[in-house]
């Protein structure tokens, strides 16, 4: 956190001056281990084995908060007979359809019920669709003593029985008594008086387990009931400067604005389907008519009408993954033609860089828009294959557009920062000579398309001639208004075009427009709330003055349960909001996240419907059920509790099963991107782990620049052990070459204590460490890490795995420009490999599952098919 | 006007090197170069005539007190900067009367008054003041004393994230830099000291107007363990030259004497 | 301290004791610069608030005009975020946005180019409307083969969003849906 958001990182010192503890997990010693209490270096990727011990220990030593977890959590709830762990199955929980490579989450449900998963999880299930409108929690059954062996804290407590210091030390390097120093310190940390918080990056998330090391957290924090609590929760350390505002209002292909699903093409075929399939019976999502219909009449204005479903069927609809590494395969298989690439550098950032560049040297067109030509925009004539001769200019057909672009200062708009806060930036001067913002760039396509359609009768165009796209323009260059297109996320009334203020106040009768539902209320009163810059020092700790927060400037999300079921604070310590009995509504220092007159001791009636379903005790309103869910019985396809397996390419056999790998995890089995054996592939002998520092940014088109951060961190480098760099014989300044199958790579070498071999297994196993920022062109290169990274993915929401991996590294420069992506792999398959060989990452039933079941929807037969 | 330095306490610097930055870009340096030394993450190695903040980067194979980590190892800071001693080697070293004491007691130096002869390099126990090699003349820290001036505090003290380098009365910044120290003391840092803070600490300068909190000796940063202006030596330089002349004098009147007698 | 120039007259040695200052090293050697120094921003049209473009923490930064050009960029103390903070990549914002790296003109590379060109905003946001027309049309999926609507292409796709505004994300989606583009994505997955 000190390398990568050092400024958030002042809250963490300041926090130790008041005597918090620090604790710091990373393989690697950095800046924030300097200052930290405790430093305990984890081999990478084993994450789950550490956590899942830390559930263990919190329930084996009766460290768990009973009275919050009774309440606010579904601890009590009961798991259906048919539920098998992983624990009996060796590492894969029942429903496993091996022939799909995909699980059927049936028998993980609650007993008897069907719990809605939040909007937008849908399209993961495997099996028919079903309607979620009788899902009810009446039919729940509870045991109030979680004793019931079938009850979820029992379920978890069993899961979770054999994760053991010990096994922490065969998994992760970690040894006992350091991982019990930590265990004590956070439970010690956490109850009554006192919380604890976990921060987390991209360290957790860039695995083929991401989504499972999250959850674990949520467990962990469930259990000691750190969650809605002051100083508890998990915060997620967002890279970018508006990473979650592009969640939010998702330039994401599964999601509309508010996490609102994408249409489903077998499914979601009208708008009466669409809400059917995505409605929630109980809780927040039973308002979720009135945010699609809302949002359409946003986008469509007096065309959209009940009439016509509101346009409901302008929308696309999606069959499949369509997410970034499934489009970049596409695109190298030649099925897609035009890309736009709007400040984000693929072919540096994102995996397997050569695949990203043979993805673009079959477009017909690219437009890329930086602030100067990034590695991207330079595919064609300066990548390592062009170098290396295996691809020439003269044959590359891609047409590529640069348009330079306007910096934050040179144009009004908002960015949503890691905690969910609004701010605007004011333009302070004018973009220079053709730079402009991507405001102008989107607005002014847009105009010409609408004029290209004008007059087509074709009934596909009618989306582009009806769509609402009146910006008032401004200056000489015509800058679309950026308040007027944050007027129309916030909404209006119709038609008397009134801002609304909350988005309690949308409604499905087309009688409201709203571009983000969950951004309603950030124009209240016509006034911009994300521009409000009251001082610090005239207004209370937690500032409701400065900016303003998705949703309803709520700055503490769940934050009813920082009070105990009757609505009094937990203590006086951490009190945060509570129920007034006086005044009968809930108050405290941020707005409540709750309906703020319903009485703690309010239980839902019989046959209550919608938001009615949610009870005085339930902090958690977006789950059907309002409570944090310990075990996961609908949302997750890779199963519903975290369980530790081993990366995709891996120094070690998995110590805990049998099965290696997630089962569900995404590959692409192509030549252009192959793998590793499994583990112990004597050719790729290290563990190598890709980060940042400090002084760069991301893939480096916003710091490789700038020579004031390039003499800081001039070169790409490698960091080693004294005793991995003796093993090797690297020299500290000289250079190394790193290399898998798929690409190598140069870099100066930097011998440090801060990277350390861990014992594992009785092994010695080494890690070697790899900041991705550089690439081959701008004021400071290098080679990009990317360039060894695979293809392979989180099954839930497809994010790649560059946080553990398999390399070798050797002394001097001796790599060749050769990538996969240009000439196939790098070296010949193992013998045995080709059929499929041992080690295998999956149990033998799951081998039949065909090999790139993923990877080959990539095509766009597939994914029509899919549907 | 009081005296008004930094306080630059280690113990709580995180080696982002902004105050590196934030330096430069106030100031308006340029960047020195691109040079990998492979000396952890320090790359510009000291303080330079365009580098008037500079952040050190000491890996060491041994625990720091209070920490816990799985082998002896810790990595220590410090963001080096100009002094501004009491007692300033190169501001008596100055021949042209480029470098001046302010009325913030900061030293400060007039880009538009030095002709460049470096007489300042030399007398600079620390290093810090250097000429550029583009224009000539000798640059250094001026504890942004064009901020001062309006009453902002110096950039790097300005955008520093955890308050390691911390700007005020130097009076007000030794009352926290002892209760700093007490507090680390008591939480058992040991090795926690302050360095250049009095003239006691530092009889060679008078005291810093600068001054750190280390936590480890001072030339594990680089820093000089006793630094002595040269300037300090000349009253006595000057009374021993007396003596000398005296001498000669004496042997002068002697020999034309002796040679009288002839 | 500072002496008062009008008063005193300007022979150094004449300045040196009538400020007290004998041995010439304090307000006597000022130049009119040095006595004349504040700082840049006290010279600023405006100080216009803004946001930190690089990471999700969100620092506050202030931004000094002075006849539309950019004086400076620095922490804004009021932010209960910063403080008035910044890293080192905040702090070489201004860096970012005025330095010498910016291209100001739009560069196209032709098919089968070894180079590049420049070539007008205007044409090249036409270009690239066209294109986007073109590839739409020739890739469009109206409706899959058992009956049910797909209404879109997979011909086009975009990436990138992390660094821009909300406001730009929103017009990105809002556009690209209606075009029937789906394949629509960001860092937030990467």
């Amino acid at each position: 956190m000190a390398e990568c958001h050092p400024v958030g990182f002042q809250w963490v010192m300041e926090a130790k001056r008041r005597g918090a503890t620090i604790i710091h997990i990373d393989p690697r010693f950095t800046r924030t281990s300097a200052v930290s209490d405790i430093h305990v270096p984890i081999r990478a990727g084993s994450d789950i084995a550490f956590l899942g011990a830390l559930v263990n220990y919190i329930i084996s030593n009766d460290c768990w908060f009973r009275e919050y977890v009774v309440n606010y959590t579904n601890a009590s709830a009961l798991i259906s007979e048919d539920f098998q762990d992983t624990e009996d199955l060796d590492g894969l929980f029942s429903g496993w359809d091996p022939e799909k490579g995909q699980y059927d989450p049936k028998s993980w449900q609650y007993r008897g019920v069907e719990v809605s998963p939040a909007a937008g999880h849908r399209e993961m299930f495997s099996g028919e669709p079903r309607s979620e409108r009788g899902a009810s929690i009446t039919a729940e059954e509870h045991d109030p003593t979680l004793t019931d062996p079938k009850c979820v804290f029992q379920i978890v407590k069993r899961h979770y029985a054999r994760y053991t210091p010990e096994v922490v030390q065969q998994a992760c390097g970690i040894a006992p008594d350091l991982f019990l120093k930590v265990a004590r310190a956070l439970c010690d940390n956490s109850g009554l008086e006192r919380t604890s918080a976990f921060c987390y990056a991209v360290g957790w998330t860039q695995h083929t387990v991401g989504v499972q090391f999250i959850r674990t957290a949520a467990i962990v924090q469930l259990l000691l009931g750190n969650i809605g609590r002051p100083g508890g929760g998990i915060m997620a350390l967002r890279g970018h400067s508006s990473i979650q505002g592009s969640t939010d209002i998702p330039t994401l292909y599964n999601m509309l604005p508010g996490y609102l699903p994408m249409p489903k093409a077998s499914y979601d075929t009208d708008l009466e389907k669409y809400i059917e399939y995505n409605r929630s019976a109980s809780g927040w999502w039973s308002e979720f008519p009135k945010y699609i219909v809302s949002l359409l009449k946003a986008w469509y204005g007096n065309n959209a009408s009940a009439v016509n479903d509101y346009c409901y069927n302008y929308l696309p609809h999606i069959s499949g993954d369509h997410s970034h590494m499934v489009t970049v395969a596409a695109m190298a298989d030649g099925f897609v033609k035009g890309y736009f690439v709007l400040g984000e550098n693929p072919a540096v950032g994102s995996m397997n860089a050569s695949l990203q560049r043979k993805g673009l040297r079959k477009l017909e067109w690219l437009v890329v828009r930086d602030f100067a030509p990034t590695e991207t925009a330079e595919f064609w004539r300066s990548a390592p294959e062009v170098v290396a001769g295996d691809v020439k200019p003269e044959e590359i057909a891609t047409e590529v557009f640069f348009f330079p672009c306007a910096a934050h200062t040179e144009k009004d708009g908002s960015f949503t920062n890691t905690q969910r806060l609004l701010q605007w930036h004011h333009k302070a001067i004018e973009p220079p000579g053709d730079c402009r913002s991507e405001l102008h760039f989107v607005y002014h396509l847009g105009k010409r398309l609408k004029e290209l359609y004008r007059d087509s009768p074709d009934s596909k165009d009618h989306p582009i001639r009806d769509l609402a796209w009146n910006y008032r323009e401004i200056g000489e260059i015509q800058e679309p208004d950026a308040e007027e297109v944050l007027a129309e996320i916030n909404g209006h009334s119709l038609p008397d075009e009134k801002p609304l203020s909350a988005y309690t106040e949308l409604n499905e009768d087309g009688s409201t427009a709203c571009g983000c539902w969950i951004y309603c209320g950030c124009r209240k009163d016509g006034v911009n709330q994300t521009a409000r810059r009251t001082p610090k020092d005239e207004q209370d700790w937690v500032a409701l003055e400065w900016g303003w927060a998705w949703p309803a400037n709520r700055r503490m999300l769940y934050n009813r349960a920082s009070a105990d079921p009757e609505g009094k604070p937990w203590s006086q310590r951490k009190k945060y909001v509570w129920w007034d009995p006086e005044q009968k509504k809930w108050t405290g220092y941020d707005n409540p996240d709750c309906i703020a007159t319903r009485p703690p001791e309010y239980r839902p009636p019989e046959g209550a419907q919608g938001i009615d379903t949610l009870s005085g005790i339930d902090p958690f309103i977006m789950q059907a059920e309002g409570k944090g869910w310990l075990y996961d019985p609908s949302g997750l396809l890779d199963g519903p509790l975290p369980t530790h397996y081993e990366p995709q390419e891996s120094v070690l056999k998995n110590p805990l099963y049998g099965q290696q790998c997630n089962p569900a995890r995404l590959e692409w089995v192509r030549r252009d991107n192959p793998y590793h054996k499994a583990w112990g592939d004597p050719r790729y002998p290290f563990i190598a782990t890709t980060y940042r520092v400090t002084e760069h940014h991301t893939a480096g088109g916003m710091s490789r620049w700038l020579p004031w951060l390039n003499e800081l961190q001039p070169e790409m480098f490698v960091e080693v052990s004294p005793e991995l760099a003796g093993l090797r014989g690297l020299e500290n300044g000289g250079w190394a070459t790193v290399s898998t199958i798929r690409g190598e790579i140069e870099a100066r070498v930097l011998v440090t204590e801060r990277l350390q071999p861990l014992v594992v297994q009785g092994q010695v196993m080494h890690q070697v460490g790899i900041p991705y920022h550089w690439s081959y062109v701008g004021r400071s290169t290098g080679d990009a890490a990317n360039e060894l990274t695979a293809f392979v993915a989180d099954p839930n929401v497809s994010i790649e795995e560059s946080k553990a991996f398999s390399v070798q590294i050797v002394a001097g420069r001796r790599a060749s420009r050769r990538r996969a992506g240009a000439v196939g792999p790098l070296a010949a398959p193992e013998p045995g490999q080709e059929d499929g060989g041992e080690p295998s990452r999956d149990l033998p039933e799951v081998r039949t599952k065909k090999p790139a079941t993923h990877g080959e929807r990539s095509g766009r037969q597939q994914q029509t098919e899919e549907a | 006007m009081e005296p008004h330095g930094f306080f630059t306490d280690t113990s709580v610097c995180i080696g982002c090197k902004a105050c590196e930055v934030a330096c430069k870009q106030w100031n308006q340096l340029p960047a020195d170069g691109a040079y990998f030394s492979g000396r952890s993450y320090d790359n510009t190695m000291h303080l330079e005539s365009t580098t008037w903040r500079h952040v050190a980067f000491l890996e060491r194979s041994r625990q720091l007190s209070g920490q816990t980590t799985a082998r002896p190892f810790s990595w220590l800071f410090l963001s080096d900067v100009c002094k501004h001693c009491n007692r300033a080697g190169c501001l008596e070293a100055c021949p042209t009367g480029a470098l001046v004491r302010t009325e913030f007691a900061s030293v400060y130096l007039q880009p538009d008054v030095c002709n460049g002869c470096g007489y300042c390099v030399v007398a600079c126990p620390f290093g810090v003041i250097n000429r550029r090699e583009d224009d000539g003349r000798a640059w250094k820290c001026t504890l942004c004393y064009d901020r001062q001036k309006v009453g902002l505090e110096p950039a790097c003290a300005k955008t520093c994230p955890t308050d390691s380098i911390f700007f005020g009365p130097v009076g007000e910044l030794q009352v926290r830099a002892q209760a700093r120290l007490l507090e680390l003391h008591r939480k058992g840092v040991h090795e926690a000291r302050l360095y250049g803070m009095t003239e006691l600490d530092q009889p060679g300068t008078e005291g810093l107007n600068a001054f750190f909190l280390l936590l480890d000796r001072p030339e594990a940063y680089n820093l000089p363990p006793e630094p002595r202006v040269p300037t300090k030596e000349v009253g006595r330089a000057w009374g021993m030259m007396g003596l000398a002349a005296a001498g000669m004098v004496a042997a002068a009147i002697a020999a034309v004497r002796a040679g009288g007698e002839k | 301290m500072a002496a008062d120039s009008s008063k005193i007259p300007a022979w150094p040695a004449w300045r040196q004791l009538a400020n007290g200052d004998p041995v010439g090293l304090g307000a006597s050697a000022f130049s009119p610069r040095s006595r004349a120094l504040k700082a840049r921003i006290n010279e600023a049209d405006r100080a216009v608030g803004s946001v930190c473009p690089y990471c999700g923490v969100g620092c506050g930064q202030q931004v000094y005009v002075k006849d539309g050009k950019i004086l400076d960029i620095e922490g804004d103390y009021d932010s209960p975020i910063s403080r008035g903070c910044l890293c080192p990549k905040g702090a070489a914002t201004m860096q970012l946005v005025t330095g010498t790296h910016r291209v100001k003109t739009v560069l196209y590379r032709r098919p089968y180019g070894t180079r590049w060109e420049e070539i007008p905003l205007e044409r090249a946001l036409d270009l690239v409307a066209r294109r986007v027309q073109k590839t739409r049309d020739d890739t469009w999926e109206d409706q899959h083969e058992k009956g049910h609507p797909l209404r879109r292409t997979l011909g086009i796709a975009s990436l990138g969003g992390a660094t821009l505004d909300n406001e730009e994300n929103y017009l990105i989606k809002k556009l690209f849906s209606s075009l029937g583009v789906v394949q629509v994505e960001n860092q937030a997955r990467i």
